[in-house]
C-alpha cells in the first residue's frame, strides 16, 4: 500500500480554558479523498488551522512525504504544498481572479516583475480545463459564491498543492453547482492530490468519499473506509451515543395568531413572502445555506426595510425601521451569527443581558447596578447558565453559554415574538439539549417563536409547522405531521422525486 | 453618469479639465503649456508623498508623520550642506532617502512588533520628529545664503524642457507603478488591505508588509524633504506644517479607500494635479488664496461621499431575477 | 451534565479594592505624583499658589474638548476637526463683535457654532455612513477654510472685558473660572459615561456596534449626539481661549486636535474603542500640563515640550504592550 502523503500524529491544542485537540492522528492519501467527520466543535476547524500554519500544535508531529515539517507560518504550509479551500471562500473581492489564483506565487518575468500576461493566459488555462466560464480578468467581487468555489479550486491546482483542504465547499452551493463540484473533485483526485473533505451531509460523504475519519469532542473517534461502514456507524462515532435527541414533549396551547407577514419584498433578497405565527407556537424556517430566511427575518427585526409588504403584531400594523423599533413593538432576534451580531465581547455578562433593558433597571437615565445584577441573575439562571460570576466577559464563555446569553437578554424585555436564527449552530450538544427544552417552555408560557434552522432533526424535532424558503421565496408551508425528511430537503433545494436521499 | 463615477480616475481627469476651460475661458493664457507645466512642478512634491501614503493607506492604515519627517530630514540635509558644502548632491539625496526610511520604519516597527494602531503611533511620531527639528536646530533657520549653489540649482534646473522636480516626480511615479501592479509586495499591500484574514492565509506576512509600507512612505517624505527645502529655500521648524492632511486628501480625491485594498497610482496622481490646479487657478480668477483651505476640505468631503457610494457594499443577492438583471 | 442544581452566580468575583490598585488609574497617579515632585525640584518656582493656577490654563481648553472626544472615541469614532471648529467659532465670534454683540451674544454664538459644527460631522457619519476620520479632515481644512476666507491675515481684537473674564478670571482667590468650569464639565462627564444608560450604550457601540444595533441600541443616534457633544465642548473652548488671548486668528489653536486625542489616549482610552474612563482622561490632562509646565519653567521652548508629550503616547502605551510580551515569551 503506499504511504500516506500527509500525516498528523499526536497533535494537541490547547487553548485558555478549552482543550481543542487532544493528541489527534489522521492520514491522506494521494488521490485519495479523505472525509473529516465530525459535530459543530469537535476540533475540525483547529485541525484544518494548524495544518494550514495558522495554529501552531502544543505537542505532536507533522510528516509530509515522509518526511517531518514543522508549520510555522501560513507561507511554510503553503511551501509544503498544503491549501485550504474555506467555507466561506476567503479570497479578495477586490482583485481580479487571475490575480486571486496566483496571489503569492504569480508568474515573474526577467526582470523580476510580475508577468500579467502570462498569469492571466495561464489562469485562462486551468479555468478552461475545469469549464469553469469565468473570464481571469474581471474582479472576484463580480462572481456568486459557487463561481468563487471554483477560483478556489483553480488556485489550488495552480499551485500544484499536494495536499487540497476543503473545508464545507458546498453549505452555500445549489444542487447543480454541487454536481459540478463533485466534477471538479473528481479532477483533482486524478491528478493524485490528497483531498481532506469536511462536510456535514452524509449523502455528499458517500458520494465523494474514500476514507473517512470523524472526531469528537477533540478527539479523534473513528477512521475507516467509506465502503466498509455504514451511516449509523459513523454518526454512533459523531455522537458517541444513541442517535435519537430526545426532543422535549410539546405541551404548548396553541392560540391566535400573533404575528402575520403579507407580502413582504426585497429588491435582490426576497420575494412575496407571507407567513404568520401564532401563540404558543414554534413556526420553522427551513432552508438551504443562503436561501434568504435570516434575510427575511432581519426585515421583520427593522435591521432592513422590505420595499414592499406589510406586517401585523397582535393585530396591529407595524413597520419597524430598526431593531429599536422592533424591540419596543415587541420582537427580538437571536442572531446566527453570534460573535458578531449576537454578544458584546468585551463586556460582562450583566451588562450584554441588561442592554435593552436599561430602561427597566435604571431611574431616569440613571444606572442601578443592583437592579442589573437582579434581572441578569433571574434570566441566566433560569436558563442554567455555567459562569464563575455575572462579571465575567462574555468573550470567555462557551458558544453555548453565549448563546445563553442572549435569549436570557432578550427574555429580559418580555417578547411577544422571538426569532431564533440557527440557534444550535456551533455549540456542545448539552448547551442544544437546553436551548431546546428552553424553546419548549417559551411557547408553553405563550410566547410565539420563530426558528430558522438548516439542520432536518431539529426542524422536525422543535417545530409545530414548518416554512420552506428557497432562492428566496417560500415554496410550501407545512404542518409538522408526519413529515418525512426527504420531502423537506426535496423542496429545500428544487430536485426533483428521484433524487432520493 | 453612474459608470463614469465608477470610474475614478475618468471623472476625476474630466473634473480637471472642466476647471481648466472654465479659468481658461476668462483667463486664455491659463491654459498655456508654460503655465500647465508650472502647475505640475508645482503639484510635483505632493504626488510623491501622496503616492507614499497611498502604500500605507491600502494596508488599513495611516500616516500622520509624513510632513514632520519631511521637515526633519529637509533640516538634517539643508544643515548638512550648510556644514559640508562639498558633499555631492546625489550623495544627500541617497542619505535623505535613508533617513526618512528610517523615520517610516520607526513608525513601522511599532506598528509591526507592538501592535499598536497606526493612527496613535503617528500622531506620537508626528510631534517627536518635529519637536527634533527645533532641538538639531536650536530654532534657527537655514536660508538661502547657507545653502550651495549646487544645492538650491538642482530643482530650478530642466532637462528636455521639463524641470528637474517634475522629472523627479516622473520617476517616483513609475516606481510606484511598478511597486503597485508589477511587483507582489505591491500586490500584497492591496491584498492586505482587502481582505487580512485571507492574506494570512495566502501566506502574506501582513505585520512585515505593513511595516514596509510605513518604510516607503519614510523614504518617500525623506526624499520630499530635500525637494522641498532646494524648493522654497528655507529650512525651519514650520516646514510643512499641517501638510500631512493635504497629502491624504490628495489620496482620498484620488480614490483612495481610506479603509484600504483600493486605489491606484493615477488616481493618486490625479488627486494631487487637481489640488494644484486648483492653487493655481484661485490667484488667476482673483480668489484670494485664503478661499485654497475651505475648497480643498470641501474637495475631500465630496470625494469621500462619491468614493462611499462606488464602495457601498451590497447585500448578497438571493433572487434569480436579480441575479440576471 | 448531569448538573441540575440551580447555582447561584455572584455579582463579580475580583476584589474591587485589589483591581482598581492595579488599574491605568493608579499608574496615572503615580506618574503624575512623580512629575509633580521633579517639577518642584527642578523649579523654585513652582510650588507656588500662582504658578500652580498658572498652571492651569495650560490644559483646561484642550482637557475640555478631551472630556467630550474621550466619549467619542470609546464609541469608536474620531474627530479631528475640533480645533477647526474653535477657529471657526472664534472667527464668527469676532465677526459678530464688529457687529456690536455683547458678551452673552458671544458666548451663544461661539457655543452655537460648535453645535452647528458637531452636527454637521454627526450627520456626514452617522447620515451618510462615512468614516469619521476622514470626514472630520475634510471638515478640518473646511472649518478652518472658512474662518481664512472671513479673516485672511486680518485678526479681530477688542473684546469686552466681561467676556475676557471667561478666559481670564477668577472664582476665589488663585482658582480660575477656566479650571471650576473644567472641574464641573469633567463631574457630569464622568456621570454621563459612567452613571448612565447613555454612557453604558456607548461602550456597548465602541466594542460592537453591530450587536450593539441587533440589541436595539440606536447607534446613528447615540454617535450623532457624540458628535454634537464634541462640538459644544470645541464652542466652548473657543470662548475660554478667545477670552484668554483676547484676539481671534484662524490659525488660533492649530494643534490642539492632536493634544485632545494625546490626552484621551494617555487616559487609558482604546483608539479602537470600547474601553476607558473619564478619571483617565483628566488624569491625562493633568499630567500633560504639569510637563508642559514644568517644562516652561525650564524654558525649555513649547516646540521640544511636544517630543516629551509625543514620547509620552507612545511610551506609555508601548510598556503595557512590552511587558506582556516580556511576560509569556518566559516559560511558564
Amino acid at each position: 500500500m503506499t504511504p500516506p502523503v500527509l500525516t498528523l500524529s499526536g497533535i494537541t491544542k490547547t487553548f485558555p480554558g478549552v482543550r481543542a485537540l487532544h493528541n489527534v492522528a489522521l492520514e491522506l492519501f494521494a488521490g485519495q479523498v479523505t472525509a473529516l467527520i465530525g459535530e459543530n466543535g469537535a476540533g475540525k476547524s483547529t485541525l484544518v488551522k494548524v495544518m494550514t500554519g495558522i495554529y501552531q500544535p502544543d505537542a505532536g508531529e507533522i510528516t509530509v512525504a515522509g518526511k517531518p515539517v514543522t508549520l510555522p507560518t501560513a507561507h511554510a504550509a503553503f511551501e509544503a504544498g498544503v491549501t485550504a479551500i474555506h467555507q466561506e471562500t476567503v479570497l479578495f473581492d477586490e482583485l481580479t481572479v487571475a490575480e486571486n489564483i496566483y496571489l503569492g506565487h504569480a508568474p515573474r518575468n526577467r526582470f523580476g516583475m510580475i508577468d500579467w500576461r502570462k498569469m492571466r493566459s495561464e489562469a485562462k488555462e486551468t479555468l478552461d480545463s475545469m469549464a469553469a466560464g469565468i473570464d481571469p480578468d474581471i474582479k472576484l467581487k463580480e462572481l456568486g459564491i459557487a463561481k468563487k468555489h471554483l477560483v478556489a479550486v483553480a488556485r489550488a491546482l495552480s499551485i500544484d498543492a499536494q495536499i487540497v483542504i476543503m473545508d464545507e465547499p458546498t453549505a452555500a452551493l445549489s444542487q447543480k453547482e454541487i454536481e459540478e463540484l463533485y466534477v471538479l473533485i473528481e479532477l483533482l483526485k486524478a491528478d493524485g492530490k490528497a483531498i481532506l473533505f469536511i462536510s456535514h451531509k452524509f449523502d455528499e460523504i458517500y458520494r465523494i468519499a474514500d476514507r473517512f475519519t470523524v472526531f469528537r469532542d477533540g478527539e479523534q473517534v473513528g477512521t475507516g473506509f467509506i465502503k466498509d461502514t455504514t451511516q449509523s456507524q459513523i454518526v454512533q462515532m459523531m455522537v458517541g451515543r444513541s442517535v435519537d435527541h430526545i426532543f422535549p414533549a410539546r405541551n404548548a396551547v396553541i392560540g391566535e395568531t400573533v404575528f402575520e407577514a403579507k407580502g413582504l419584498s426585497h429588491p435582490t433578497e426576497f420575494d412575496d413572502i407571507s407567513f404568520s405565527v401564532r401563540k404558543g407556537e414554534i413556526l420553522g424556517f427551513y432552508g438551504l445555506v443562503g436561501a434568504g430566511r435570516s434575510e427575511v427575518m432581519q426585515a421583520v427585526f427593522g435591521m432592513t426595510t422590505p420595499s414592499s409588504g406589510s406586517m401585523t403584531l397582535n393585530g396591529q400594523s407595524i413597520a419597524p425601521k430598526s431593531a429599536a423599533d422592533a424591540v419596543e413593538a415587541g420582537i427580538v432576534y437571536v442572531p446566527e451569527e453570534r460573535g458578531k451580531q449576537g454578544v458584546i465581547t468585551g463586556q460582562p455578562i450583566f451588562q450584554n443581558v441588561s442592554l435593552p433593558s436599561l430602561k427597566k433597571t435604571s431611574s431616569n437615565g440613571f444606572l442601578r447596578a443592583a437592579q442589573e445584577f437582579d434581572l441578569a441573575r433571574t434570566y441566566t439562571e433560569r436558563l442554567d447558565l455555567r459562569a464563575s460570576s455575572l462579571s465575567q466577559n462574555v468573550s470567555t464563555l462557551s458558544g453555548g453559554n453565549q448563546q445563553k446569553v442572549v435569549i436570557a437578554k432578550w427574555l429580559a424585555t418580555n417578547p411577544k415574538l422571538i426569532i431564533l436564527d440557527e440557534p444550535t449552530k456551533g455549540i456542545d450538544i448539552g448547551s442544544k439539549a437546553a436551548v431546546h427544552g428552553f424553546m419548549g417552555e417559551l411557547v408553553e408560557q405563550g410566547l410565539s417563536v420563530i426558528m430558522v434552522t438548516s439542520e432536518l432533526p431539529e426542524v422536525l424535532g422543535m417545530a409545530d409547522r414548518i416554512v420552506v424558503m428557497r432562492e428566496g421565496r417560500i415554496i410550501a408551508t407545512l404542518d409538522n405531521k408526519g413529515l418525512k425528511p426527504e420531502t423537506l430537503v426535496r423542496l429545500a433545494a428544487g430536485i426533483a422525486e428521484e433524487e432520493a436521499a | 453618469m453612474n459608470r463614469l463615477l465608477k470610474h475614478r480616475e475618468i471623472f476625476l481627469a474630466l473634473a480637471i479639465l472642466l476647471v481648466l476651460v472654465l479659468v481658461t475661458i476668462r483667463f486664455p493664457r491659463f491654459a498655456q503649456p508654460g503655465n500647465l507645466l508650472t502647475i505640475f512642478n508645482d503639484s510635483s512634491i505632493l504626488m510623491m508623498l501622496a503616492l507614499g501614503q497611498m502604500t500605507v493607506i491600502l494596508t488599513r492604515s495611516i500616516d500622520l508623520s509624513m510632513a514632520a519627517n519631511l521637515a526633519l530630514t529637509g533640516m538634517i540635509v539643508a544643515m548638512t550642506n550648510a556644514a559640508f558644502p562639498g558633499v555631492p548632491i546625489p550623495v544627500l539625496i541617497l542619505g535623505c532617502i535613508a533617513v526618512g526610511g528610517v523615520l517610516g520604519a520607526f513608525n513601522g516597527v511599532l506598528v509591526w512588533k507592538l501592535n499598536i494602531p497606526p493612527i496613535v503611533v503617528t500622531l506620537g511620531t508626528l510631534t517627536i520628529y518635529r519637536g527634533l527639528i527645533f532641538v538639531i536646530s536650536r530654532g534657527a533657520w537655514v536660508n538661502a545664503a547657507q545653502m550651495s549653489p549646487d544645492f538650491v540649482a538642482l530643482q530650478r534646473g530642466a532637462f528636455l524642457g521639463l524641470p528637474i522636480l517634475s522629472w523627479f516626480a516622473i520617476v517616483v511615479a513609475l516606481l510606484f507603478w511598478l511597486l503597485m501592479t508589477r511587483t507582489p509586495l505591491g500586490r500584497s499591500l492591496y491584498a492586505i488591505g482587502v481582505n487580512p484574514t485571507a492574506s494570512v492565509y495566502t501566506g502574506i506576512d501582513v505585520g512585515r508588509t505593513k511595516f514596509l509600507a510605513f518604510t516607503i512612505a519614510g523614504a518617500v517624505s525623506g526624499l520630499a524633504g530635500y525637494l522641498w527645502i532646494s524648493r522654497y529655500v528655507i529650512a525651519s521648524t514650520e516646514v510643512a506644517s499641517g501638510y500631512e492632511l493635504t497629502i491624504i486628501a490628495a489620496c482620498v480625491i484620488g480614490g483612495v479607500s481610506i479603509a484600504g485594498g483600493i486605489g491606484t497610482v493615477t488616481g493618486v496622481l490625479l488627486g494631487a494635479i487637481f489640488l494644484g490646479v486648483i492653487n493655481n487657478a484661485l490667484p488667476v480668477i482673483n480668489i484670494s488664496p485664503f478661499w485654497q483651505m475651505a475648497i480643498s476640505g470641501s474637495a475631500i468631503l465630496l470625494a469621500v461621499i462619491l468614493n462611499a457610494r462606488g464602495e457601498r457594499q451590497k447585500g448578497r443577492v438571493i433572487l434569480k431575477k436579480a441575479e440576471a438583471a | 451534565m448531569t448538573d441540575t442544581t440551580t447555582r447561584h452566580l455572584p455579582n463579580r468575583l475580583d476584589n474591587p479594592l485589589r483591581s482598581s490598585i492595579l488599574s491605568w488609574e493608579s499608574l496615572l497617579i503615580a506618574v503624575a505624583v512623580v512629575i509633580f515632585i521633579i517639577n518642584s525640584f527642578a523649579s523654585p518656582y513652582f510650588l507656588n499658589a500662582y504658578s500652580l493656577s498658572d498652571l492651569t490654563f495650560n490644559f483646561t481648553e484642550k482637557a475640555l474638548i478631551a472630556l467630550a472626544m474621550a466619549l467619542l472615541i470609546i464609541s469608536g469614532e474620531i474627530d479631528l476637526s475640533v480645533a477647526a471648529i474653535i477657529a471657526l467659532a472664534s472667527t464668527l465670534m469676532g465677526f459678530a463683535l464688529q457687529f456690536g454683540a455683547d458678551t452673552p451674544a458671544l458666548v451663544a454664538i461661539g457655543i452655537g457654532t460648535g453645535i452647528v459644527c458637531g452636527a454637521f460631522n454627526g450627520f456626514l457619519v452617522t447620515g451618510l455612513k462615512l468614516p469619521s476620520i476622514v470626514v472630520t479632515i475634510g471638515t478640518m481644512s473646511l472649518f478652518r477654510g472658512i474662518s481664512f476666507i472671513i479673516l485672511g491675515d486680518q485678526s479681530y481684537k477688542g473684546y469686552p472685558a466681561s467676556f475676557a473674564w471667561f478666559g481670564q478670571g477668577y472664582v476665589y482667590w488663585v482658582i480660575s473660572f477656566e479650571l471650576v468650569l473644567f472641574l464641573v464639565m469633567a463631574v457630569l462627564y464622568y456621570v454621563l459615561l459612567h452613571r448612565t444608560n447613555f454612557g453604558r450604550r456607548v461602550y456597548a457601540i465602541g466594542n460592537n456596534d453591530i450587536a450593539a444595533q441587533f440589541s436595539g441600541v440606536r447607534v446613528a443616534r447615540t454617535k450623532f449626539i457624540l458628535f454634537c457633544l464634541t462640538g459644544v465642548m470645541s464652542g466652548i473652548a473657543a470662548v475660554l481661549l478667545t477670552a484668554r488671548l483676547g484676539s481671534t486668528r484662524p490659525s488660533i489653536a492649530e494643534g490642539f486636535e492632536l493634544e485632545a486625542i494625546t490626552m484621551v489616549v494617555l487616559g487609558g482610552v482604546s483608539i479602537l474603542g470600547g474601553a476607558g474612563s473619564i478619571l483617565g482622561v483628566v488624569l491625562a490632562a493633568l499630567i500633560v500640563g504639569l510637563v508642559t509646565f514644568g517644562l516652561g519653567l525650564l524654558n525649555v521652548p513649547g516646540i521640544v515640550m511636544t517630543i516629551f508629550t509625543g514620547s509620552l503616547l507612545i511610551i506609555v502605551i508601548a510598556l503595557p504592550i512590552l511587558f506582556r510580551q516580556w511576560r509569556n515569551r518566559r516559560p511558564a
